[in-house]
């Protein structure tokens, strides 16, 4: 099963890559990872989602704990939380097909960001399969020149920060 | 106190109470090592970058602080790579400082250059790039702390060369602040409760001792769990030392080369309780068969080592300064009982020790490897700090010393490095002047580091060096024996080198023996001569180290042997 991880460390150089490489040295498969900056100056937020059982799972929060710059890890897996991922896809659009593409637009509360006369941008946020729903549309009707996605970020539900779970 | 980054170091390293650092110059690190040329700071230096590094680690080992190694940038740093993986392995405290090209020459492949905190990310508990002075006395201080604190590590501080030569006000921290790190000393009373619970529950237990006992020096209160308890105990690779080898409840080395009494009350039992320990390979064999009708209870500082490789069915997580001594205090009161109710258990595996000993084929004509470790045993009354390098002969010291004390046998278990004896051995004796210590070392793992002999001669380190000389790759020719049908690809390394007259050029006292009838009187000479002595033992090619279980078996099915 995917987890997301909430994964708080201090913002120094290296430490995406020191995570990134722990978890693949250990075998444990990353699906997505999505790195920013925070309320705090000094810290970024890591957001992985893995795909392993339950042992995996404890093992990689385990072994990533362990790292110094890593200050608080949280799965955001069993609570409420909001998923998002922000996609960038560019798709084949000409005068005649246009004015479709504008309305799956509109279907799935995307936006238009470029247009020319021979393709559009379009941005979405949400979650996953949102994202490859609109893909999948857009791909078969129209055909897909590029995409570019974020990975998910995510954030629990209610007042407490990660920091303090 | 306004000073170049290079004196702030030696500032900082007597700080930390530092009394020796181990290195080699360089390019690099010329700056730190002209401040050292005044500053009266003792300094040893090695051959090689592998055996200082080695040899800190033997010195961090054997007397329990941290060691400190010193290379400069690119082949320097680079050549201490294998020695910061033992270190990591065995979770050795060590701290390498190590000097890189100067901040503008930084990503350029400049002369000498390599990017050691990549290289060593994997393999150090932490590590650090320091490009500008004003960080270095924090990165010093944090680097010490972590490698001594919680589960004990390797750390590197890699130095660029404009920060030595720059000048800071400097000041030494006096505390560490780092949001991420908080070792769990004192774990939770309600866990040692349930462990407690376990303990008058079981019938079949079984106490697993491994080197996480004597890297906390908790030997003293697990001896007297052990005996509160009546409980039957074995011992990693790592563990040796920490129960006395004729402690009446011991049952010897669990694992692939373990005693038949530890392996098959390991599949026996019906609760283990792994203190210390990581389950290594090693000693489970076949992981889905290991102790398979135990509960098993996990002591360890490391959060991270429960459920790695077998699952626990009760972690207890803390130092075992705090639990060994919490959990004694429990069963302080029902220690009778508890003895009572294992005692048939316990006298059915001691009787199974007893029954079956570890033993080998004697030759009257041949010089038997075992021997020579038994002999050096008798003579030193367990008295000794024991080092080996990786092999046959390992196992055989293992198998045959009879240890008496922690921190008592230095070896490198985890990561299985040849050519860590010899500098490992020089360590240990630059920190423990007026102990024996003494090598066993194979002819090949001597080899890897053989230019340290020099040390030897060079600071009179007095080891008494014990090459079991039996001119094969011995472990790995035992493999190609037993699974590969006798073909010894490059295991055979019978060649032109004298030991003897390669000791006597280093400067050191050269011994050989050949005949069975020399042995005694050689080794005796050896152990009374004042400064370091080689001994060139020749012994039989084709000795197995047996019992054994091979890779991926079950613990209880052994190749028994002797």
């Amino acid at each position: 099963m995917k987890h997301t991880l909430a994964v708080l460390v201090e913002n120094k150089p290296g430490v995406l890559t020191h995570i990134s490489g722990l978890i693949s040295r250990r075998a444990f498969n990353i699906e997505s990872i999505a790195a920013g900056y925070t309320e705090e100056p000094d810290t970024t937020r890591i957001t992985i989602v893995v795909e392993g059982d339950e042992i995996e799972q404890e093992q990689v929060v385990n072994q990533l704990s362990k790292l110094v710059d890593v200050i608080k890890i949280s799965d955001l897996t069993a609570v409420e939380s909001i998923q998002r991922e922000l996609a960038l896809i560019k798709v084949k659009a000409s005068v005649e097909t246009r004015s479709d593409i504008i309305n799956i637009v509109d279907i799935f509360r995307a936006s238009i960001v470029d247009v020319n006369r021979e393709t559009m941008v379009i941005e979405l946020s949400g979650d996953e399969t949102k994202i490859d729903a609109l893909c999948q549309v857009l791909d078969d009707d129209h055909g897909i020149i590029e995409i570019a996605r974020t990975g998910k970020i995510a954030l629990s539900r209610g007042p407490i920060p990660a920091k303090d779970q | 106190m306004i000073i170049t980054g290079a004196e702030a170091i030696i500032e900082s390293l007597k700080n930390e109470n530092v009394d020796v650092v181990f290195g080699y110059p360089g390019g690099a690190v010329l700056t730190l090592y002209d401040a050292l040329y005044t500053s009266n700071f003792r300094h040893i230096l090695t051959k090689h970058e592998q055996g200082a590094v080695h040899a800190a680690d033997g010195y961090a080992r054997a007397t329990g602080k941290v060691g400190v190694v010193i290379a400069t940038s690119g082949p320097g740093a680079t050549n201490l790579v294998t020695g910061i993986a033992t270190a990591y392995m065995d979770s050795i405290p060590l701290v390498a400082i190590t000097g890189q090209v100067s901040v503008p020459l930084i990503g350029r492949d400049s002369f000498q250059e390599a990017d050691i905190r990549g290289i060593t990310t994997p393999i150090t508990k932490h590590n650090y790039l320091v490009k500008k002075v004003e960080d270095l006395p924090g990165a010093l201080k944090e680097a010490f702390y972590i490698a001594r604190t919680g589960r004990p590590g390797p750390v590197v501080v890699d130095i660029a060369k404009d920060v030595f030569a720059a000048s800071i006000d400097y000041q030494y921290p006096t505390e560490v602040k780092l949001r991420g790190y908080r070792p769990i000393y004192e774990g939770n009373m309600e866990t040692i409760n349930q462990v407690f619970a376990e303990l008058k529950l079981a019938r079949k237990p079984l106490i697993f001792v491994g080197g996480g006992v004597n890297l906390s020096d908790s030997s003293e209160a697990l001896r007297e769990f052990v005996e509160q308890t009546g409980f039957p105990v074995i011992s990693s690779l790592m563990g040796l030392g920490c129960i006395p080898f004729d402690h009446p409840q011991y049952l010897g080395m669990v694992g692939m080369h373990g005693t038949y009494a530890a392996n098959v009350a390991t599949t026996e039992c019906d609760l283990l309780l792994g203190i210390g320990v990581r389950f290594d390979d090693r000693v489970t064999g076949l992981l889905s068969d290991f102790a398979p009708k135990a509960k098993i209870i996990h002591f360890d500082i490391d959060p991270a080592e429960i459920n790695k490789n077998v699952l626990a069915h009760l972690r207890v997580i803390g130092d075992l300064k705090w639990s060994i001594p919490a959990l004694l205090h429990r069963v302080n009161d029902v220690s009778e009982v508890l003895k009572e109710q294992v005692h048939s258990w316990t006298e059915q595996v001691v009787r199974w020790y007893q029954e079956n000993p570890v033993t080998y084929p004697q030759e009257a004509d041949l010089v038997m490897p075992q021997t020579v470790v038994e002999k050096i045993s008798r003579l030193t009354q367990g008295d000794a700090v024991i080092v080996t390098d990786v092999g046959q002969h390992q196992m055989w010291t293992a198998q045959f010393y009879g240890f008496t004390n922690p921190r008592s046998f230095l070896t490198s278990g985890g990561l299985g490095t040849m050519g860590y004896g010899l500098p490992a051995a020089l360590g240990a004796q630059c920190g423990l002047p007026d102990r024996a210590v003494i090598l066993f070392v194979g002819d090949g793992g001597f080899m890897m580091n053989c230019q340290e002999l020099a040390i030897a001669a060079d600071y009179n380190f007095p080891v008494k060096v014990l090459i079991l000389n039996n001119q094969t790759l011995g472990m790995v020719a035992q493999w190609q024996r037993m699974f590969y049908g006798g073909r010894y690809s490059h295991t055979n390394i019978k060649g032109h080198t004298d030991f003897v007259k390669l000791a006597e050029a280093m400067g050191v006292k050269g011994l050989r023996v050949t005949k069975p009838e020399e042995l005694g009187t050689v080794l005796e000479e050896a152990l009374a001569t004042p400064g370091p002595v080689v001994v060139d033992i020749r012994t039989p090619e084709m000795v197995d180290v047996l019992p054994m279980v091979p890779a991926g078996a079950r613990l209880d099915q052994m190749i028994m042997g002797g």
